[in-house]
């Protein structure tokens, strides 16, 4: 593979974790949510396929492979089951911010990641990975914001998966992935944690009768 | 003696198998309690031996020093006493019918599972495994706090999953950013190793490790308590069965912290000392003004018991801030005896609690003392403690960390925390005062406490006394931890 092709092929990837974070800012059914999520992770799998097949470094080829069966299939695959289930509703409820200010603000956050991850760029000039670095900041900014302005607890379930698939991918961009002791108990952790939200949603939808967040309003000061 | 440092992970792990097997029996609980007794037991045997060998490794994945094993004798020392107390609470409470069999089991198992990983998460010669190991605690603490599947302990449940996730998530960032750092300064592919990144910390880029440190900061600071994602705190605390509370405030805090001291002691090589100083000690006051400002008029025990922690843990961040080898040592000191306190007041909260159909609103509790001599007398020394009055521990080691902030040029801090904790002060003697003084009401029976949490108790308070009159070798085993995270004198 030549590097203008591999640098135009991670270039589309990384545009396209950032295009779906953009795309789940703006819709609002939690099904179509989940699918997003899912075309997040094949592009978060990608970055380390592509690395992996232009160094041929079979270890990262594995580690592309996991990650796209996990965050491209399984995760979102337990959200979609998640949010079929009975007595969900299907979409979001009213949000706190309209859609046209949401995209804003995404933008907005777009533009601070970049300014952040000066640091980033200024110390790996040479490596066209690492210059894509700020699109994977950019959605964990992003995902953040979905957390906060979201009310149903499935969506902010999706934030969280959203938000790591943007660590995850600053660090396919900028180191090829950390040791794959710390990238497979990480993963572990956020299946596990995936799971366990969704258990979660399953018993409040049980307990208070639907999953609004603002109904968790008991323990205060 | 290597295996020493194998024993802390697979006692625990045993235990949580053999309750996944049987379910919650007798002998199980005591293997949970065995197993927290072998954690502090390998604490202290290698406390013995780090002395003479300043880092002892188990392969490439585990490694001790000193701040190693002083974490490993306080999860030791807390997890002793609340797996002890938690044998007859559980059985109370399913002879009660407030939970079920298959939930028992549940507890059995996550407990242990929690020990483990709290055990790897100071072991871990690897920030990116103890980063695994602390989110893992997050994992195995999860359904803990919602064992009591009340509204209140589901919505305490979501919101401590989902604010330790995020904050958890961010030290993973921090984390990653250090390493790519560490990569470009020539550290190789072990380059998140805790020797490897020292020795090469004078090469770290400043702006990337600069970055790095504010988003562990961060992160860590949610799971450690402290402002501004502190508000799983009290939630959390107050709907977690009374030994998890403990375990959470004794230990959990205390543990995420250490990591935080793990990286001031290579940021500060990287970035000079300025920079976390600044942030902890922004952190650490904004944490005890909160704290300080909950208890007061607050009105649930263990509420208030949760905001103490806190205040405890901002007060544990400015002697962090203030970085002198006394200011560390001190800050050990501080660690273990309010662990060993608030175990005792969470235990003893968690018996109150029984006693009052589940309530621990401090309008329903009343006369302590003439109602059970023992929790009375528990709870009294738990305060004392917390208030920092000798002849505790508390007491030498907040004089040392106000001393350490003053060698350190910050002793203008010393003004606000000080008024902070004089208001902390006299809110907990206020409201203590109320629980435990006064004549029981024709409603209020003596209070009968389990065998077991009495021997807890017990435990705990004459630790307590031991700890206050003397640190003994102990102290040694602080100041080499100092040593080894290179605080100057």
């Amino acid at each position: 593979m030549s590097t203008a092709t591999y640098t135009e092929l991670l270039d589309l990837a990384a545009g396209g974790l950032l295009l779906t974070a953009v795309l789940i800012v703006w819709r609002r059914e939690l099904a179509a949510m989940a699918r997003l999520l899912t075309v997040q992770g094949l592009a978060l799998a990608t970055i380390p396929l592509l690395e992996g097949a232009r160094t041929h470094d079979p270890a990262l080829v594995g580690v592309g492979g996991a990650v796209l069966l996990l965050r491209g299939v399984v995760l979102p695959a337990l959200l979609t089951r998640a949010s079929r289930a009975d007595g969900e509703p299907r979409r979001e409820s009213t949000p706190l911010l309209n859609t046209s200010a949401s995209l804003l603000a995404a933008a907005a956050l777009t533009m601070i990641a970049f300014a952040l991850s000066r640091p980033l760029l200024a110390l790996d000039r040479g490596s066209p990975a690492t210059q894509a670095a700020p699109t994977g900041l950019a959605v964990v900014l992003i995902a953040v914001f979905v957390m906060v302005t979201r009310r149903r607890a499935l969506s902010q379930a999706m934030g969280f998966l959203m938000l790591d698939n943007g660590i995850a991918a600053v660090a396919f961009l900028i180191t090829a992935g950390v040791p794959v002791i710390v990238e497979l108990g990480a993963s572990l952790d956020i299946l596990f944690a995936v799971i366990i939200l969704g258990v979660l949603t399953g018993r409040l939808r049980r307990t208070f009768g639907e999953t609004d967040l603002d109904l968790l309003r008991e323990l205060h000061e | 003696m290597s295996l020493l440092l194998l024993l802390p992970l697979l006692a625990p792990l045993a235990a949580a198998t053999l309750t996944a097997l049987v379910g919650w029996r007798r002998f199980t609980a005591w293997a949970g309690v065995a197993a927290a007794a072998t954690i502090l037991g390998c604490g202290i045997t290698l406390a013995t031996r780090i002395t003479s060998t300043p880092r002892i490794r188990f392969g490439t994945l585990l490694r001790a020093d000193a701040l190693t094993v002083t974490m490993l004798i306080v999860i030791g020392s807390v997890a002793t006493l609340s797996c002890w107390a938690g044998v007859g609470y559980l059985d109370a409470d399913l002879v009660a019918g407030r939970t079920t069999a298959h939930r028992a089991r549940l507890y059995g198992v996550l407990v242990a599972a929690f020990l483990t990983a709290m055990s790897l998460a100071v072991l871990a010669n690897d920030l990116g495994v103890a980063w695994v190991a602390i989110e893992a605690t997050t994992i195995a603490t999860a359904f803990l706090v919602g064992h009591r599947n009340t509204r209140a302990a589901l919505e305490a449940t979501w919101k401590y999953v989902i604010i330790c996730s995020v904050g958890i998530a961010f030290a993973f960032l921090g984390t990653v950013l250090l390493y790519f750092a560490a990569r470009h300064a020539g550290a190789g592919g072990s380059a998140l190793a805790l020797d490897t990144l020292r020795a090469h910390a004078t090469h770290l880029d400043a702006g990337v490790t600069r970055l790095a440190s504010g988003l562990l900061l961060v992160g860590y600071g949610t799971k450690a308590g402290l402002v501004p994602f502190h508000t799983w705190l009290a939630d959390a605390h107050s709907q977690a069965p009374a030994p998890v509370s403990a375990l959470m405030s004794g230990v959990l805090l205390s543990v995420a912290f250490s990591a935080l001291l793990r990286i001031k002691s290579i940021a500060d090589i990287a970035l000079g000392p300025g920079f976390l100083r600044t942030g902890l000690l922004i952190v650490g006051l904004a944490t005890v003004l909160i704290a300080a400002s909950l208890l007061v008029g607050q009105r649930d025990l263990k509420r208030m018991l949760a905001y103490s922690s806190m205040e405890n843990m901002g007060l544990i961040a400015i002697a962090a801030a203030a970085g002198t080898r006394l200011a560390i040592a001190a800050l050990l000191l501080h660690v273990l005896a309010h662990g060993i306190a608030k175990t005792v007041l969470f235990l003893s909260a968690g018996q109150l609690q029984h006693a009052h159909g589940g309530s621990t609103r401090i309008s329903d509790i009343a006369a302590v003392l003439a109602r059970s001599r023992l929790l009375g007398i528990a709870m009294s020394s738990g305060i004392l403690v917390l208030l920092a009055l000798p002849p505790f521990a508390t007491f030498a080691s907040e004089l040392s960390i106000a001393r350490g902030l003053a060698d350190a040029h910050l002793g203008w801090a010393l003004a606000p925390l000080l008024l902070l904790l004089a208001v902390a002060f006299a809110a907990l003697v206020a409201t203590t005062a109320r629980i435990l003084l006064g004549r029981p009401a024709t409603d209020q029976p003596a209070i009968a406490v389990p065998r077991t949490a009495a021997i807890a108790l017990v435990l705990g308070v004459t630790a307590s006394v031991i700890l206050g009159l003397t640190a003994g070798p102990l102290t040694h085993l602080f100041r080499l931890a100092a040593t080894a995270l290179g605080a100057a004198s």
